[in-house]
C-alpha cells in the first residue's frame, strides 16, 4: 500500500512507561488524589496494559505489622496462601482489599490483605533475621502456591497494581481514600514481557517498592545472580530484579543506597580512569565484585522505602527523569507537566545527571 | 503583536487531541496569532503545522514532541519544554524561555530553536542541512551527553551561561559530536578534550564563522531579551570533523 499524501497527519500513538513519585519530608499526609492526577497527565505514556501505585503511611492502625497484599487468581490460591501464612505468622487482621466495581477493570483477581506478626516459635528459618524470615515466606508463596502472589510485604505500606491505566487501577482500589507520606505511581507500556496483574509495577519486597520506565536488558544475568543468593524471580517481568537486588545490596551487604546505585549504573571505565586514586580503587572494586548486579539497558527508576525515595537513570540517560522541590515535598517524574499538574509553583526543578542518584529522605 | 489581539485557547483539562484539533481549526479560520494557556503536557503541539505567518504563544509546559515536522510557524514558550521539541522540524522558529528536556531538534533540517536555559541529553542529533535549509540550535545553558551526535549539517551554539547546574558541571557531557560528519558546534569557553567524539577538532573561529555566530547571537539575545555583547564577550571554539566526509570509506571501500 502506498502511503497517502500528507501521511504524517495520520494517527500514530507512541508510548513509553511513565513514573511519578512524591515524598513529604515531615511525613505530612498526601491525598491519593495527587499521584492519581499526576499519572493522569501521563496517560499516553502507557497503553492500558498496566498501572500501579505504592503508598507509605497508609496503615497507621497496624504500623507494627507486616502488611501482606495478595493477588490470587482463584479462591483456592488464596486459601492455600492463607494456610502458608498461618503457619509462619500470627494474623492480626485479614480482609479483602477494598475495591470499587469499575467498567474499565475487567475480570479482576481476588485481592486480599493480611496484617501479620511473625510467629514467636517459628516452624522454619529459626536463626534467620526477622527480615530474612519475611523474605523467605514471600519467596515460598510466590514460588510454591499456585495462583497466589504477594504484591507487597512491608510495614505501614502497600502496593496496588493491575492491568489497566493507572487512573482506572486507582479507581478500582479506591486510592482516593488513602493518605500517605510517600507515593509512587506507574503507567505501563509493556515491551518485552506479558501484561498481567503481577507484572504491573511497583515491584516490592519488605518495604522496598520500585517503579521503572525502561527495559532491564541484563535481566537474565541479574536473575541468575539473585538465584545464587536465594532470591527467586516469579513475576515474569524484568523490573522484579531491581527490588531483590536492592534488598540484597543494602540490607544483606550493608551498602548505602548511593553505593547500590553506583553498582546499578556504574561510571564508564574511562571515567573511572580520570578519578582520584582512592575513588578509582573503590569504583573498580564495585564493578568487579558486583558486575552481575549491574543493570544494563535504558531505565529511569524510582525506588522507595519507609523513609526514602531515590530516582536513578541509566548511565547514558535513555529515559527522562525530572526532580522538583516545593517546601517539604520532593517530586520525581518522567514529565515536568505531571508535577505542575499537582503543584503549579515549584522552588526548584532539574533533570539529574545520568547515573547520578537523587535521594530524598524523610526527616528523622 | 499585542496579546489582546491573540486568539486564546484554554488548554486546562483538554486532552491533546482536542487541543491540537482546536489549534488547527483556529489556523483554518484564519487566525495568525494564537495563545495557548494552561498547557500541561499536551503532546504534539503545532506538529507539521505549515505557514510562516503563524505565531503561537504557549503558556505552561508543553508535552512531548512539540513542533515535530513543523514548517514555518513561530512558537514562543513561557515555561520549560519537555522531550523531543522540534523533531525533524523543517522551518520556523521556536523560542523557549526556560529549559528543555532530551532530544531537542532531533534530525532537524531547517529553522531555528533558541533555548534560554539548560538542555537535556541527545540534543541536535542527526541535524542536517540541504540547499537553502540550514538548521540552527542555540542553547543558553549547559547540555547533556551526545550533543550533536551523528550531526550532518547546520549549527549548534552552546553558551553555558544561563544554567541551573552547579558551576563545576562542564558545559557539555561526554560523546560530544560522536559520529559527526558535517555541520558545526560552537562552544563558548572551553571543552575538555576527552568529551570530544572521535575525529573531531576544537579550533578558534575564522572571520566567516565569527560573523555567522554574531548574527545568530544577536537574534537569540533579541528574542530572549538578553545582552548580545555580554554573550559575545568571550572566546568561542568551534567543533568540526578534521576532514571532509570522515566516514566516507566506512562501509564502502574505495581503494
Amino acid at each position: 500500500m502506498k502511503a497517502p499524501a500528507r501521511f504524517w497527519d495520520f494517527n500514530k500513538d507512541i508510548s513509553g512507561c511513565g513514573v511519578f513519585g512524591v515524598l513529604h519530608k515531615k511525613r505530612g499526609l498526601i491525598d491519593g488524589d495527587m499521584p492519581i492526577k499526576a499519572m493522569c497527565t501521563m496517560h499516553d505514556r502507557g497503553n492500558g496494559q498496566g498501572g500501579g501505585f505504592a503508598a507509605y503511611g497508609i496503615y497507621p492502625d497496624f504500623k507494627d505489622c507486616y502488611a501482606f497484599h495478595l493477588l490470587c487468581e482463584t479462591q483456592e490460591g488464596l486459601d492455600n496462601a492463607e494456610a502458608v501464612i498461618k503457619t509462619y505468622f500470627d494474623i492480626k487482621e485479614s480482609q479483602p482489599i477494598p475495591t470499587r466495581r469499575t467498567l474499565a477493570i475487567k475480570n479482576p483477581p481476588i485481592v486480599w490483605r493480611f496484617f501479620l506478626t511473625p510467629k514467636e516459635d517459628r516452624p522454619r528459618w529459626k536463626d534467620a533475621s526477622e527480615a530474612d524470615y519475611i523474605v523467605s515466606v514471600v519467596m515460598l508463596i510466590n514460588k510454591d502456591v499456585k495462583d497466589a502472589f504477594v504484591l507487597s510485604s512491608g510495614k505501614d505500606m502497600g502496593a496496588f497494581k493491575g492491568v489497566g491505566f493507572p487512573e482506572d487501577i486507582a479507581d478500582f482500589f479506591r486510592l482516593d481514600e488513602y493518605k500517605g507520606y510517600i507515593w509512587t505511581g506507574h503507567n505501563r507500556f509493556p515491551t518485552n514481557s506479558q501484561a498481567w496483574w503481577g507484572g504491573a509495577h511497583p515491584f516490592t519486597l519488605l518495604d522496598w517498592a520500585i517503579v521503572h520506565n525502561g527495559e532491564i536488558s541484563s535481566y537474565g544475568i541479574n536473575r541468575r545472580y539473585l538465584a545464587q543468593h536465594d532470591y527467586l524471580c516469579t513475576l515474569h517481568t524484568d523490573t522484579e530484579v531491581v527490588a531483590y537486588l536492592l534488598d540484597m545490596l543494602t540490607r544483606k551487604h550493608k551498602l548505602s543506597l548511593r553505593m547500590a546505585s553506583y553498582i546499578f549504573a556504574p561510571p564508564f571505565w574511562d571515567e573511572i580512569d580520570r578519578m582520584p586514586p582512592a575513588q578509582q580503587e573503590a569504583f573498580r572494586a564495585l564493578r568487579m565484585v558486583y558486575g552481575p548486579a549491574m543493570l544494563n539497558g535504558p531505565f529511569a527508576i524510582l525506588v522507595t522505602n519507609n523513609t526514602t525515595m531515590m530516582g536513578l537513570n541509566d548511565r547514558v540517560k535513555l529515559r527522562p527523569l525530572l526532580v522538583a522541590e516545593k517546601d517539604d515535598m520532593v517530586f520525581m517524574s518522567s514529565e515536568e507537566s505531571s508535577i505542575r499538574e499537582v503543584q503549579r509553583d515549584l522552588d526548584r526543578i532539574w533533570a539529574p545527571k545520568a547515573g547520578e542518584p537523587v535521594i530524598a529522605e524523610v526527616e528523622a | 503583536m499585542a496579546a489582546d489581539h491573540r486568539f486564546v485557547l484554554d488548554a486546562e483539562g483538554l486532552y491533546y487531541k482536542q487541543l491540537n484539533e482546536q489549534i488547527r481549526e483556529a489556523v483554518r479560520n484564519g487566525h495568525k496569532a494564537i495563545e495557548l494557556r494552561n498547557v500541561r503536557g499536551q503532546r504534539y503541539i503545532a506538529n507539521s503545522l505549515d505557514g510562516e505567518d503563524i505565531d503561537i504563544l504557549v503558556q505552561g509546559v508543553p508535552g512531548q514532541d512539540m513542533a515535530a515536522f513543523m514548517r514555518g510557524p513561530h512558537l514562543t514558550v513561557y515555561g520549560n519544554a519537555q522531550d523531543g521539541v522540534g523533531n525533524t522540524m523543517d522551518a520556523g522558529e521556536i523560542v523557549i524561555h526556560g529549559m528543555v528536556g532530551d532530544v531537542l531538534g532531533y534530525a532537524m533540517r531547517g529553522g531555528r530553536i533558541f533555548v534560554k536555559g539548560d538542555a537535556g541529553y541527545r540534543c541536535g542529533i542527526h541535524m542536517k542541512a540541504y540547499m537553502d535549509k540550514f538548521p540552527v540550535l542555540v542553547i543558553g545553558g549547559k547540555a547533556g551527553d551526545f550533543l550533536g551526535e551523528y550531526m550532518a549539517g547546520g549549527a549548534i551554539i552552546l553558551l553555558g551561561m544561563f544554567s541551573e547546574k552547579p558551576a563545576e558541571v562542564p558545559i557539555t557531557g561526554r560523546s560530544l559530536g560522536t559520529g559527526m560528519h558535517g555541520g558545526v558546534i560552537y562552544i563558548r569557553g572551553e571543552v575538555p578534550a576527552y568529551q570530544l567524539g572521535a575525529g573531531l577538532a576544537a579550533k578558534e573561529l575564522d572571520a566567516d564563522e565569527r560573523a555567522f555566530l554574531e548574527v545568530q547571537i544577536r537574534d537569540y539575545a533579541a528574542a530572549l531579551g538578553l545582552d548580545a555583547e555580554a554573550i559575545l564577550d568571550a572566546p568561542f571554539l568551534r567543533v568540526k570533523p578534521y576532514t571532509h566526509r570522515p566516514y566516507g570509506n566506512m562501509y564502502v571501500g574505495t581503494n
